[in-house]
């Protein structure tokens, strides 16, 4: 995974077995990545209705290791770590002192005394530096990011896909649950996590087994109907879902009760950083929500596209895209609480005309049970 | 792959003159960058447009493009099927997917737009420079 210089983008272990297959590259986060192999639509569609593959190998990884492990997970991370059990991961968050998101993350309980936690491609230094700079418990904390390729398998038909590939008794491992087995006889940890409102997996394995695994899975699910996705599709699905994206729905400058995250923070677990300033804005009261709409008029709203509420600019959209299962145009902002109900109409701004638009309920898309 | 008698342009739009009409739409290797159109924005008929300007825009679930128009003249018709169906610039973006027809204000001003060769020889060098 070295690279020569600063400014070439970095490469997962599965660059030229993305190159084999075609995919149209872009660089994402400082990362040579696939956007888009057979096409956003149709990779769309497979994770709705049966499997995609993703490699997401420019996630990071950082674990805390130790006596007091938790302790430092508790003080970096707004959600409770004290209750999990060996083998549950937890969706959380790392927070400034101001209560705003330094990343979202996921906390994988390892044991008492580890926990491995998965962060975005782009905030990882960042990441690593702020959980060390808090670390009063001599928990030792390691970026590993480079010792693991990330695989996501997801769709109604991931788990008999993988199950072909595994003596793991899949149907063992609830949602956010993992477990430590052999995926064609290399030794991954399987997590039944994902980004896409859909069942399936998350896989941690080490690099060099990287092509095994991912041309074993996409022969394996080939009648199922698995395709490669990149992450073109990735972020249509994680939208259709209402899921927030760093950088977009959440960075340095939103909070938790803003981002409707509010049931990844717990207040009553005692001391974390940020939890002064959220109990403050929690007594004053929000004055903006993230919604999500869909475009009454014709166009589609992207990203960073103004949003006029009664007719005055107020934000910008923090992401607005096509939905492929869907078929609609959705979007999310943040609104005024005050008009923030769903059913009130709101403007975009598509060059230079507005197009109108409704707040309606998210997520957008709930799979059927 | 490139008809011989359109003319091309570095934005990748195609222009086919007849009779100081020019009929003109996006390339196939336009609608392979785009990937899967999802909705075309074209403008009112009798609106006059300067070469190089703005006249519309093409959108793929990614991504936007401005569609600049290669010649000047006035739109004197609208493909009305791309409303419905904009996928159709995926499918025959050199035919059934003609996004304008323009009263040109210049019957010969297309003369001086690439040809197919020299655009085919335009997308080759520039594929080899991305790679």
């Amino acid at each position: 995974m070295a690279t020569d210089t600063q400014t070439a983008p970095r490469q997962t272990a599965l660059n030229a077995a993305h190159r084999t297959l075609k995919a149209k590259m872009v660089n994402f986060a400082g990362w040579d990545m696939p956007v888009e192999y057979s096409g956003i639509i149709p990779e769309h569609l497979a994770v709705r209705t049966a499997a995609g593959l993703f490699d997401v190998s420019h996630m990071g990884e950082i674990e805390i290791r130790g006596p007091q492990a938790l302790d430092l997970v508790q003080q970096v991370a707004c959600n409770n770590a004290a209750g999990l059990v060996v083998g549950q991961a937890q969706y959380s968050a790392l927070l400034t002192e101001q209560g705003t998101f330094v990343d979202d993350i996921v906390v994988h309980k390892f044991s008492d005394t580890h926990y491995f936690i998965c962060v975005n491609a782009a905030n990882r230094e960042k990441d690593f530096t702020h959980i060390q700079a808090q670390n009063r418990f001599k928990a030792k904390v390691n970026h590993t990011s480079d010792d693991y390729t990330q695989l996501a398998l997801q769709g109604p038909r991931a788990a008999s896909i993988l199950q072909r590939l595994t003596p793991v008794d899949l149907s063992a491992i609830r949602t956010y649950r993992f477990a430590f087995g052999k995926v064609c006889d290399v030794r991954c940890l399987i997590a039944r996590t994902g980004y896409t409102g859909e069942d399936g997996f998350e896989l941690y394995l080490e690099p060099p087994a990287s092509e095994k695994v991912w041309n074993a899975l996409l022969e394996a699910g080939k009648e199922d109907g698995l395709i490669p996705v990149g992450l073109g599709a990735r972020n249509t699905l994680r939208l259709e879902s209402g899921y927030a994206l760093y950088g977009h729905e959440i960075d340095d400058t939103t909070t938790v009760w803003e981002a409707k995250l509010g049931w990844i923070c717990k207040l009553d677990k005692g001391e974390f950083t940020g939890r002064a300033a959220l109990v403050a804005q929690k007594e004053a009261g929000v004055r903006r929500k993230l919604a999500g709409f869909e475009m009454r008029g014709r166009g589609i709203a992207r990203d960073g596209y103004p949003v006029l509420v009664d007719g005055k600019e107020y934000g910008r959209v923090t992401s607005g895209s096509p939905a492929p299962y869907l078929k609609k145009n959705l979007g999310l902002a943040y609104i005024p609480v005050g008009a923030s109900a769903v059913g009130t109409r709101i403007g975009i701004g598509i060059r230079g005309t507005t197009v109108e638009a409704e707040l309606v309920p998210t997520p957008f898309y709930k799979r059927p049970k | 792959m490139y008809p011989a008698d359109y003319r091309y342009t570095k934005e990748h739009e195609w222009v086919k003159v007849t009779e100081g009409v020019g009929t003109i739409g996006i390339t196939f290797h336009a609608q392979k960058e785009l990937g899967d159109v999802v909705f075309v924005e074209l403008p009112q008929p009798g609106t006059h447009f300067d070469a190089s300007q703005t006249f519309g825009t093409v959108e793929s679930v990614k991504a936007v493009s401005d569609l600049y128009c290669p010649v000047a003249g006035s739109v004197a018709e609208v493909n009305p099927a791309l409303a419905d169906n904009p996928a159709l610039v995926n499918e025959d973006p050199h035919g059934k997917a003609w996004l304008i027809k323009l009263k040109l204000d210049d019957p010969k001003a297309a003369d001086g737009l690439l040809t197919a060769a020299q655009y085919e020889e335009f997308v080759r060098e520039s594929e080899e420079t991305q790679a």
